[in-house]
């Protein structure tokens, strides 16, 4: 197991490396102008500026600097939003995005695990219909839309929660819905498959025959064999909240990292956009290995051929 | 002899999107106290159906029409689910057919076989371990202590199937029902599994319901064996009579189409056709059409059981007074001058038991 | 148990006996048989919500086609005199009459603004002037015409991908596998917005991020398929009999990962428009004056307060169109994989 979670972070490093590497030359062939007011610059101001900015350096230089600054944490500087470095930037606004993201995650996962439970062992009845007709929903409605009509209608005609403004918990409860309803229904959907397929199995109705109780059978045998599966989709789950986050946090005026892409976009602001694509695409490939070690260590198979694995 | 367990009447349908489908269609039997009953039939006859009525295990869509299922003189049918839940896995347990998917894959085996005993609030959480430990080595799993935290996809089919009968004897039941335990298994563990079982059977004292599609396996381990066609008990007796002398054409298909070392045929005899829809079942014998000596009556009317002696009785109406007299396939024939051969040999050898004499020669 | 022979009267004539049935009469099967393609369809028709799906987005690809000719007006025309028009289509239609309440007091816009008699707005006017209807119109065209991007990068791209590296397996499958992990580890909204900023913002950026990530999921379900098909029987014989590789995935293994496909872009389909609809929506997918179920919806928030008819029409309409894509998509899967139903 040791020697296979090695070999996935050696493969995680190249990944990123050929990420970072990618952007960055990206970045060099984009058209437009970083600075945000450069029609009104001269020559000689641009040309000190590029000084200012390492711009004026051998493209090459230029890439090696940055990577090397990568490996200290360090993004470069915003051209944009008072030259504060990446870093900086990203550090401030990390807190909202981390605190929404979580929240979505935590109820989406868990309403999905209980919906899909309850539906698959109310499977074919009007429970499982309706659990499934929230799962269309939830997966059909894109989450920007979902955000609309939540502030429509909770924050905007019933003044339960503010409707655009970050202050505490009370404001983060309405993007964290509107997050939460993809992974919801994703969770719901593929758990109520997987415990309908245990529920069928022959070791079920082993327990049964051993004497458990329908709720002692589910709780003790059927809901950990079904769980185990839905470690592996939280991964692309992630994936979603990161690009969900942006169009949310935009809608609610949440100053997190999302938000913070969509303005660097619109503004040009290539060391932002750098240091962010790189920071999702971290926080991707962290996240499906966390995953996937999880895995390993909750399913018994898994765990112990884990020799195996690394062939 | 006691009667641990008495069905009468059993009648299950399962409702399908075509219709109703007659699984069980008046099934009665008993079970003695400490004997082995082997319930034989094709796939699809209702054998598994029947025991998983006494298990109250049936599938949502099945359905129990009529008919008492008494477990000492108590109806397990009237029982609420709770009481049926302190039987299962206490009084009467289960072994499954197929030991690949019947451990939960998640769960350590020593857990899963002290299971039982701690459901029943039998033992405490310790005890229950170091009895499953007891247990497991009784059923052959050896270095059983070492053994109770691994998962059972370390263990082979032959072991695991060890390990589900170990659960199903760890709380002493009082009726142990096998479920095809040997159908999912390779030729040289089911002879494993089933030597295991014939020395559960003098190691721990249970009754036992052992279902099978397979005559050869029935020979060494049943007392009595009961034969099953289209959702109905065609002909019960005990092992010697239904070997030796059959008389429902039904058993004389199936022994026929047993592989033995007399068979020299180039191909083994197969009963012809298939089994009758049961959404449809025919209101005569259901195993007319494919009997060779079916008479006109057998598509008018059901027979009803004829008495052959005390302990054996076949529904056919080649047992009726009225039919004419037929002559059984020769191999048949053979079986009976063999059982009768037996029998003088008994009378002369009153030491030898003939269930052991009948047991060895099929053995080999 | 009980003996119940001697109760029961039978005449003696019904104890001669009969033949046996001819057995191959009846192992006859009566039921017709279906191909696996008519099973399926029989399928997917009783399946009710995915019936309806599948009329109701031939209904609006219907109407988008229509709008590539004919909008009631054009969606890019401005007419500030005639800004935010609540939706008529006649007298007295409640949400449909051309008034709004201006401060508790009814009025009728379309007198306000002296719009000609005769002259309505079905679904109102937006803050230039511009006919909702109608640009309701292009935008769900647009939407559609996304999907079958999509659907193209997918069998141009995702399946024959899928086919190589499943088939070649080998260091092929690995480079292959190890790019589109490389790919898939990118945020695909990352790579979109990468590509936005490479090229000018618009179709032409959209369709170009899409074809770079869009067909991985086809790619993976294809290989996987793939690797299992390869080690059948039939595909091994037809291998030992020497045909050539384009011959036989062309004759055993496209038939065989039809269902897949077609699923998969059926499901690809509703994500594609997602995508085009969110990066509108934030501002940097279709560039104004062009109409977008997303650009659409992002006008109609930005006034959801005064004018919220602007923002349900939108909202309602890609939602419709999501659901009845996701419906129709689970209706072909339980359809062609009937194991998933039970």
């Amino acid at each position: 197991m040791g020697k296979y979670i090695l070999k996935r972070i050696g493969y995680m490093i190249l990944t990123l490396f050929i990420i970072a590497t990618a952007t960055f030359f990206l970045m060099k062939l984009m058209p437009g102008s970083p600075y945000a007011n450069q029609a009104k610059m001269t020559t000689e101001q641009i040309k000190i500026m590029d000084q200012q900015y390492g711009l004026n350096k051998p493209i090459v230089q230029q890439y090696w600097i940055y990577m090397i600054g990568l490996l200290h944490g360090d993004f470069g500087t915003s051209f944009q939003f008072n030259n504060q470095p990446v870093s900086y930037l990203i550090a401030s606004r990390i807190g909202p995005s981390m605190q929404i993201g979580l929240q979505a995650i935590i109820l989406g996962t868990g309403l999905g695990i209980l919906l899909g439970a309850i539906a698959a062992i109310r499977k074919n009845t009007w429970v499982d219909t309706v659990a499934t007709f929230f799962a269309i929903i939830g997966r059909s409605i894109p989450n920007f839309v979902f955000a609309v009509i939540l502030q429509f209608f909770l924050a905007f005609k019933l003044g339960l929660f503010p409707i655009a403004l970050w202050d505490g918990f009370s404001s983060s409860i309405l993007p964290t819905i509107a997050l939460a309803m993809a992974p919801l229904a994703t969770t719901a959907r593929f758990m109520r498959t997987e415990m309908v397929d245990v529920l069928n199995s022959d070791y079920i109705e082993l327990a049964r025959a051993k004497g458990n109780s329908p709720w002692q059978t589910v709780a003790k045998h059927a809901l950990r064999n079904s769980l185990i599966p839905v470690v592996t989709i939280i991964g692309p789950m992630a994936v979603d909240l990161m690009v969900g986050s942006m169009v949310v946090e935009n809608i609610f005026s949440i100053p997190g990292i999302g938000e913070q892409f969509v303005k660097s976009i619109t503004t040009n602001d290539y060391p932002t956009i750098m240091g962010l694509t790189i920071l999702y695409s971290t926080m991707l490939v962290v996240v499906i290995l966390i995953v996937d070690i999880l895995y390993g260590l909750i399913d018994p198979r898994i765990r112990l051929s884990g020799s195996e694995a690394q062939n | 002899m006691e009667r641990i367990l008495d069905v009468q009447h059993l009648k299950v349908n399962f409702a399908t999107f075509a219709g109703q489908v007659q699984a069980i269609r008046d099934v009665s039997f008993h079970l003695n106290k400490g004997e082995t009953l082997a319930i034989v039939g094709e796939s699809g006859s209702g054998k598994s159906v029947t025991v998983r009525s006494i298990m109250g295990l049936l599938a949502n869509n099945a359905h129990i029409d009529d008919g008492i299922i008494n477990f000492k003189n108590q109806d397990i049918l009237k029982m609420t689910p709770h009481e049926i839940e302190n039987l299962r896995g206490n009084d009467i347990s289960m072994i499954f057919q197929d030991p690949m998917t019947s451990l939960d894959p998640t769960m350590p085996i020593g857990k899963q076989v002290a299971e039982p005993l701690l459901i029943h609030g039998k033992a405490t959480k310790k005890a229950a371990l170091k009895r499953a430990e007891e247990v497991l080595e009784l059923v052959g799993i050896t270095n059983a202590k070492n053994r109770l935290k691994d998962y059972p996809h370390q263990f082979s089919g032959g072991q695991r199937q060890r390990i589900v009968i170990a659960m199903a004897i760890v709380n002493d039941p009082e009726i142990l029902i096998a479920d095809e335990p040997t159908t999912a298994l390779d030729v040289t563990i089911q002879a494993q599994i089933i030597d295991l079982m014939k020395e559960l059977q003098h190691k721990i004292d249970t009754s036992i319901i052992f279902i099978t599609h397979d005559l050869g396996v029935v020979a060494g381990i049943a007392d009595r064996v009961a034969v099953m066609y289209a959702g109905k008990i065609v002909e019960f007796g005990t092992v010697d009579e239904i070997f030796y002398d059959p008389r429902h054409p039904y058993t004389w298909g199936l022994l026929n189409s047993m592989p033995t070392l007399k068979t020299d045929a180039e191909r083994l005899y197969a009963i012809p056709g298939t089994p009758p829809n049961l959404l449809n079942p025919p209101i005569g014998d259901a195993f007319a059409p494919r009997n060779p000596y079916a008479m006109a009556v057998d598509y008018e009317a059901m027979p009803p059981f004829f008495k052959v002696t005390a302990t054996h009785y076949a529904a056919t109406w080649l047992l009726h007074p009225d039919a004419p007299k037929v002559t059984p396939p020769t191999a048949i024939q053979q079986r009976k001058a063999e059982y009768r051969a037996l029998l003088a040999e008994q009378q002369d050898q009153h030491n030898t038991t003939i269930d052991e004499k009948i047991g060895d020669d099929l053995d080999d | 148990m009980t003996d119940h022979s001697g109760k029961i009267q039978i005449k003696p004539a019904s104890f001669k006996p009969v033949a046996a049935a001819n057995v191959d009469e009846q192992e006859k099967i009566s039921a017709p048989s279906l191909t696996f393609v008519q099973d399926a369809l029989r399928r997917l028709r009783k399946n009710r919500a995915a019936t309806v799906s599948l009329w109701l987005l031939l209904i609006i690809i219907m109407i988008s086609v229509v709008s590539i000719w004919w909008t009631p007006s054009n969606p890019n025309a401005q007419n500030v005199a005639y800004a935010n028009l609540p939706p008529k289509i006649g007298q007295g239609i409640p949400g449909f009459s051309g008034q709004a309440n201006v401060g508790g007091r009814i009025v009728d816009k379309y007198a306000q603004a002296k719009v000609p008699k005769g002259t309505y707005f079905i679904l109102g006017t937006d803050y230039l002037g511009r006919d909702l209807f109608s640009r309701l119109m292009k935008g769900v065209a647009l939407s559609l015409l996304i999907g079958m991007l999509a659907t193209l990068f997918d069998l141009v791209i995702g399946v024959p991908y899928g086919l190589i590296s499943g088939w070649h397996g080998g260091r092929t499958d690995t480079i292959m596998q190890r790019i589109i992990e490389i790919i898939s580890s990118i945020p695909n909204l990352v790579i979109v917005i990468l590509m936005l900023l490479l090229f000018t913002p618009g179709l032409g950026s959209i369709v170009m991020a899409m074809g770079l990530t869009g067909w991985i999921t086809m790619a993976r379900l294809v290989r996987a398929e793939t690797l299992t098909l390869k080690s059948q029987e039939y595909v091994l014989a037809a291998r030992t009999l020497g045909e050539s590789p384009i011959k036989i995935a062309i004759k055993h293994l496209i038939p065989n990962l039809s269902s897949t496909i077609i699923i998969q872009t059926m499901f690809s389909i509703p994500t594609a428009i997602f995508f085009e609809a969110f990066l509108s929506f934030i501002g940097i997918g279709i560039p104004a004056p062009n109409a977008s179920l997303g650009t659409l919806l992002a006008d109609g928030q930005k006034t959801f307060r005064f004018l919220p008819y602007q923002m349900w029409y939108p909202a309602a309409v890609i939602s419709i169109i999501m659901i009845a894509f996701n419906l129709l998509a689970d209706g072909l899967r339980d359809a062609f994989d009937p194991k998933t139903q039970e």
